[in-house]
């Protein structure tokens, strides 16, 4: 048996490409998901990591969370939620509560551990220009705890794609359903199938982790403050411009 | 289930609590067997996972191109979803328990061999030169002097991994290996509430009870590293 031309010609099938368990409806479905979870834990988890850590307190409350966020299981959560009275059951809001949840431990950790890493004399310096508690915050702290906070919200992106990847199990939609479809199937295992979905997720979230590494990058203020004082060229690149807001 | 409703008392298997001892009296056999199963695949997962990061993070610490190729493809594995992972190696193995196995152990390497890389990296230079200064053997001085001072850092990677790994066999479900997930996923099928809560609390239990054994490990391994 040949596996890799069984799973070239599975994505060569025009079926596997239309309809609504078609690659690109699943797909959107997928990242509809993971944009929603990750936007609402980003509002969540940032504010609150900010607040914590910018008084010092509730470190331990940070690290709790994301240990027990490592123990609970993905499935476990979507389960339940599926069996609770509505309005949760298996609608959207079911996934968009279990994929919130497993979003908020990385970056909360991550904002917090990188507000405490700011070095305590840039601090003290804005304190002694005579910067509000909110000016220290957003001038100093924010954009010092960027590469952290930003790399918080990379593993959380990976970590919900991959959670709706699992989703399917508990009968939600994303790309997932690829592989249950493919599990599931009247005629036995598909296993071209099974490749080429699990390809597909494979793919697509070492792709977004690369995206969120360059994103974290260009939030860097003093890695760019480096690359511009080295080279003039690297300030052409449009990704230069997009972090800036934090700084102005 | 309904089909309970038409017949015996009202108790709470018949009524679908969340919580009920009942379930846990007439099902602990089916119920043990599924901790017994999903406790077999995370141990041998994280055994094996340990046992090749090792070769793997000295060999990424002793020789330059080996390590940017080991980390490189720790990320990429790392961040490559687990039920895919899972999928991709059916071709060699089919839908068994190896291939659970297989999966976990390669999500567990990535995160045992970076562990293990922060702690070679971590030794101290001026130790390494005393210890060059007694005359001891590169092989000599990675057992009694690199592995040991790693091996805080080691042994934190390896409780991260194995409570990771509790929670990740769960999706073993999905090809009927997956310990307390294929007991979740049959109560969900079922609308089984107590089923669900029960396998749920246990996967959470058995995560706890593996990181408490391993931190206990982590302190007898590492006495001088009590005090603090």
């Amino acid at each position: 048996m040949n596996v890799v031309a069984e799973v070239a010609a599975w994505f060569a099938d025009p079926a596997n490409w239309s309809g609504s368990a078609g690659i690109p409806v699943l797909l959107v479905q997928h990242l509809g998901y993971t944009a929603a979870a990750l936007g609402l834990a980003v509002a969540l988890a940032v504010p609150l990591g900010l607040v914590l850590g910018h008084t010092g307190r509730g470190g331990f409350l940070a690290i709790q969370v994301s240990n027990i966020g490592r123990a609970v299981p993905t499935l476990a959560v979507l389960t339940i939620l599926v069996l609770m009275p509505p309005p949760f059951q298996r609608s959207t809001l079911s996934a968009l509560v279990a994929f919130t949840l497993f979003a908020i431990p990385p970056i909360l950790t991550n904002t917090y551990v990188g507000m405490r890493e700011v070095d305590r004399g840039a601090v003290d310096a804005a304190r002694g220009m005579g910067m509000s508690g909110l000016q220290v915050l957003r001038r100093v702290e924010l954009p010092l705890a960027a590469p952290l906070l930003m790399n918080g919200v990379r593993q959380a992106a990976v970590q919900v794609f991959a959670t709706v990847s699992i989703a399917a199990i508990a009968a939600f939609g994303g790309l997932g359903r690829i592989l249950t479809a493919a599990v599931g199937g009247v005629g036995g295992t598909d296993v071209a199938q099974l490749i080429a979905g699990a390809l597909v997720i494979a793919v697509l979230a070492v792709a977004i982790d690369a995206l969120l590494a360059l994103a974290a990058r260009a939030a860097d203020p003093v890695a760019r403050a480096r690359r511009e004082r080295s080279s003039s060229r690297v300030v052409e690149l449009p990704v230069d411009h997009a972090g800036q807001g934090g700084l102005a | 289930m309904i089909v309970h409703a038409a017949s015996g008392p009202q108790n709470c298997l018949v009524v679908n609590d969340w919580v009920c001892p009942l379930y846990l009296q007439t099902r602990a056999e089916p119920l043990l067997a599924a901790v017994r199963e999903h406790l077999y695949l995370t141990v041998v997962s994280v055994v094996l996972g340990a046992v090749l990061a090792l070769p793997l993070a000295v060999l990424a610490h002793r020789v330059r191109r080996a390590r940017a190729l080991t980390l490189g493809v720790t990320t990429v594995l790392y961040t490559v979803p687990s039920i895919a992972l899972f999928f991709l190696v059916v071709p060699m193995l089919g839908l068994s328990a190896a291939t659970v196995i297989t999966g976990l152990t390669l999500y567990t390497l990535t995160i045992l061999v970076r562990n293990l890389l922060v702690g070679l990296d971590g030794v101290d230079a001026e130790v390494l030169d005393a210890a060059r200064g007694m005359g001891l053997s590169p092989g000599r001085m990675l057992w009694r002097v690199e592995l040991p001072l790693a091996l805080p850092a080691a042994m934190a990677g390896l409780r991260v991994a194995a409570v990771s790994t509790v929670a990740l066999t769960t999706v073993g479900a999905i090809i009927g290996y997956g310990g307390l997930g294929t007991v979740l996923v049959r109560g969900l099928s079922a609308n089984f509430h107590a089923e669900v809560l029960t396998a749920a609390v246990l996967c959470v239990l058995l995560a706890l009870v593996l990181d408490v054994v391993l931190l206990l490990a982590q302190r007898a391994v590492t006495p001088w590293r009590r005090t603090a």
